[in-house]
């Protein structure tokens, strides 16, 4: 049969420019956790915490997550659809409007140019190229499938489509707001709805980005990894529609006590616990697919990175059902328990599954094999040990921190103001701030194999021309 | 079927999203800024504070300081009343936040006296040794645009008059954000409402007791000398010495429920033994 002229080249592209966002993610990461430790590292205006802290949120999850998924929703489409890409200009123009929306990001952000909505920072000339860079993309991917040469549409492009028109309509209806100037605008909702809008579009976006690509990649690399194909189809198809389904209820879990309606809260908090089943699906799914070949778990880097990080998105979808339950939130809503959950999300699923997917596609982008199986190990274990510091540390802090919060005296007054809690906690930063620079070793390692990968790997000629 | 049409797809699985969208993101609008929950009592920012508001979007507080305080025992004592909805139905956008590195600024507004604002945000560490709040002295050196204020307070439909916009010339983007702080869960009037009853006669436990006021002199150190002073010398607030002769219930409920159109904030969620610690070593002539 003929091999289509697949584009690789857009793929490197996407890979090369979201590692680079990545790093700069990770950095300022670093810088942050340093500045928690230490407000002298702040140098107001520019580099101060607050306007930091949403230039790392965006760098992560644009730059890094979406921009990788740019690059691997392209790789996936055109070979699950045996066919080229249905514009390699567009992808090519999508390439430099991407850079360019993520560095006017940067620059903005740094300027205190913000909504002040999580997740949505983004003023809204630079939300407008956002909106740009994503009907692009999504027409390219449609069009892509609408094309293709092969008649059954593989688990991941059911992920990839959902996740195509769930992010429109997130951001859209989000986004909606009334300019007051050019770099300013204000929300066209108010208060309490405006809260419920933003955490509606706030879970989504884990949900849309998060968590439907990453499955996208995952269903898709696990079996090229193993060779062995994905344990049961009708259970991906029970698990995708409820996941789909359940998710958009659950945004209120952000907003438990608050003045949002009550029965939106709980219908929240149910929708949280049901979560888990859809969620459990895709992990079990995973898991029954190594039946007979766990010993790949040592012969096989690639399945180190994707099992461990299907095993913390199972952690993660218990952490956050139980994190959804009121008496729970009451505890650890606002403490430092929260970035330990985010964090096994972002640096342990997320994360553990692009690299994995980005080694398996470095033949595809430089004809060569990966150059280092050694390094590519030690990347797997710093990242999971700086993971793993940061998230123990970050719960462990906010736990005691809720505790001290909470605790009362005989005679119903306060035991702890709230500075004496603080205190508490600098020891916990300092260690969650050490854990940053072993994630960063460990991206820096990545980054040297991938780079002498492409200078000096053993060639990988066939592999770039093999079929599907 | 729809596994071979990517169309069929897209259209379902939109269906399948709106569905909890519309229950649980739409329909609130319905309950919420109506006259269900509206506050008579509630205004919207004036222009100086508008333009504080617009500050602290712009240095992301909101990235460390959260503004609800939600209805649980420990949180109402360490803050002040519970969080209403309808105080927020000025907010475009709500700046409730997710995290509280520093401590809740729903109810800020009246705690301090407008000095001791200033001297925090130009250096926290001058006021709270140990904070990690970034210092914003900068904003002194900014100056609030009269002309684009009065813009955004059209495009929200605040109302102002020209003596607002007038009176905005000169003044600076830390006057905006200490006016924005003082106005922030006033809307309300919780203070006077919150004020502890003191139960029971107000007798000194501790009258005499060496012990008691060395455990004040540390509490004072911890939560007074930012205001009144290492030495009890005075600073934000008046000095404090020569007390010894007040009655010792008078100061008990000075410090209790402070002095809220004064500045002095309570210390009621320090609970009675500590306040009385504080009481003995205020007595104590030095
Ligand atoms: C890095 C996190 C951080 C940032 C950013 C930050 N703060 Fe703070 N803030 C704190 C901490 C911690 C405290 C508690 C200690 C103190 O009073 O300094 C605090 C205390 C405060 C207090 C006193 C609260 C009280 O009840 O005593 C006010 C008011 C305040 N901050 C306002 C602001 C404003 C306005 C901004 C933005 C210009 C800001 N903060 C930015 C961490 C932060
Ligand atoms: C935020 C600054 C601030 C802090 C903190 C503060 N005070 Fe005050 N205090 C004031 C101000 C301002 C006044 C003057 C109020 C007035 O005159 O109405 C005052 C008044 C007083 C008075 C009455 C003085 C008089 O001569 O009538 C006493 C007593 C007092 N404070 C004790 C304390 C103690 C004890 C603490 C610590 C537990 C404390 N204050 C913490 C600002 C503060
Ligand atoms: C069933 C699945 C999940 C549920 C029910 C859930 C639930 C929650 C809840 C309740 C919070 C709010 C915590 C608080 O502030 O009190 C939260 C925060 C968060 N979760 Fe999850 N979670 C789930 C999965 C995930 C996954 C897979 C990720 C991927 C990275 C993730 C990323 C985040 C992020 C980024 C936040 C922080 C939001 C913020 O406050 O800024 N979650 N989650
Ligand atoms: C070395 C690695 C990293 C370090 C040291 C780091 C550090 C931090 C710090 C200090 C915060 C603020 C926490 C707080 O509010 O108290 C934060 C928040 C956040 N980071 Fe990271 N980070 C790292 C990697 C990443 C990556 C790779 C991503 C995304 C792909 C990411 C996504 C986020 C998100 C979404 C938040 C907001 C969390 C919340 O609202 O609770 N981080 N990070």
């Amino acid at each position: 049969m003929e091999t289509p002229a697949y584009d690789y080249r857009i793929v490197r592209g996407f890979v090369v420019w979201s590692i680079i966002w990545g790093l700069v993610a990770v950095l300022v990461g670093v810088l942050i956790s340093f500045q928690l430790c230490d407000p002298d590292l702040n140098l107001p205006p520019f580099l101060t915490y607050g306007r930091l802290r949403p230039l790392h949120t965006n760098a992560g999850i644009f730059g890094w997550g979406i921009g990788s998924f740019f690059a691997l929703f392209f790789f996936m489409v055109q070979r699950l659809c045996r066919t080229s890409l249905w514009s390699p200009g567009l992808a090519r123009f999508q390439l430099w409007f991407f850079n360019a929306t993520i560095i006017a990001a940067a620059i903005t952000l740094l300027l205190g140019y913000n909504t002040s909505k999580e997740y949505h920072e983004l003023e809204w000339p630079v939300d407008i190229m956002v909106v740009i860079l994503w009907v692009i993309f999504a027409i390219n991917i449609i069009m892509t499938i609408i094309k293709r040469r092969e008649e059954q549409m593989y688990i991941s492009l059911w992920y990839m489509l959902a996740c195509l028109v769930g992010v429109a309509v997130l951001y859209l209806v989000n986004a909606a707001e009334i300019p007051v100037s050019l770099f300013k605008s204000y929300s066209a909702y108010a208060g309490t709805n405006d809260a419920n809008v933003q955490w509606w579009f706030g879970h989504n976006a884990v949900a849309m980005v998060l968590t439907a690509p990453p499955l996208a990649v995952f269903y898709y690399f696990l079996p090229k990894s193993t060779g062995v194909p994905i344990y049961s189809h009708r259970m991906s198809i029970i698990a995708f529609w409820s996941l789909i389904f359940m998710y958009l209820w659950t945004g209120a879990h952000h907003l438990l006590w608050t003045p949002v309606p009550d029965w939106v809260q709980t219908l929240a908090m149910a929708f949280s616990v049901m979560l888990i089943a859809p969620s459990w699906g895709s992990v079990f799914n995973g898991y029954l697919s190594m039946q007979g070949e766990w010993q790949q778990m040592k012969s096989n880097y690639l399945v180190k990175f994707l099992i461990l990080g299907i095993t913390f998105y199972g952690l993660q979808t218990l952490q956050g059902p139980l994190q959804s339950i009121r008496s729970f939130s009451a505890f650890i809503h606002y403490t430092d328990w929260v970035p330990g959950h985010v964090h096994m999300g972002t640096m342990g699923w997320v994360s553990l599954v692009l690299f994995a997917a980005i080694y398996y596609l470095a033949p595809y982008l430089f004809g060569r094999k990966v150059y280092s199986i050694g390094l590519a190990n030690l990347h797997f274990w710093l990242v999971l040990i700086g993971q793993i510091i940061y998230s123990i540390s970050m719960w462990i802090a906010g736990v005691q921190q809720a505790g001290m919060w909470h605790a009362t005296n005989s005679d119903g007054s306060l035991t702890y103001t709230f500075m004496e809690t603080l205190v508490e906690m600098y020891p916990y930063y300092w260690v969650r701030a050490f854990s940053g620079i072993i994630y960063l070793a460990g991206v820096v390692v990545f980054l040297y194999n991938l780079y002498m990968t492409a200078k000096k790997g053993e060639p990988a000629e066939q592999l770039a021309q093999q079929a599907n | 079927m729809w596994e071979n049409k990517p169309v069929l797809l897209l259209v379902l699985a939109t269906v399948t999203i709106l569905v909890g969208t519309v229950i649980t993101m739409v329909l609130p609008f319905a309950w919420v800024n109506t006259d269900r929950d509206r506050i008579e009592t509630v205004t919207p920012y004036n222009p100086l504070e508008l333009a504080g508001r617009d500050v602290y979007i712009r240095e992301g507080c909101n990235n460390c300081h959260s503004q609800t305080v939600r209805p649980l025992v420990t949180e109402v004592l360490r803050y002040g009343d519970y969080s209403k909805s309808g105080e927020f139905a000025y907010d475009q956008p709500h700046l409730w936040g997710s995290r509280r590195m520093g401590p809740d600024l729903a109810r800020i507004g009246g705690k301090y006296p407008d000095a001791w604002h200033y001297k925090h945000m130009h250096e926290p560490k001058s006021m709270v040794p140990k904070t990690n709040m970034p210092a914003y002295a900068f904003l002194e050196r900014n100056k609030v645009d009269p002309d684009e204020t009065r813009h955004k307070m059209d495009v929200l439909g605040f109302p102002y008059t020209e003596a607002d916009i007038k009176a905005l010339q000169g003044k600076t983007e830390m006057d905006a954000m200490v006016a924005y702080l003082q106005k922030l869960g006033t809307g309300i009037d919780w203070r006077k409402q919150a004020d502890s009853a003191v139960v029971g006669e107000l007798v000194n436990p501790f009258r005499g007791d060496r012990t008691a006021a060395e455990a004040g002199e540390s509490l004072y150190r911890k939560h007074c000398a930012s205001c009144h002073g290492q030495e009890r010398e005075g600073d934000i607030g008046p000095e404090l010495t020569g007390l010894a002769g007040m009655d010792d219930g008078d100061l008990f409920e000075i410090l209790y429920n402070g002095l809220p159109d004064g500045g002095m904030p309570a210390f009621s969620n320090l609970g009675a033994t500590k306040n009385w610690q504080l009481v003995n070593y205020l007595l104590q002539e030095d």
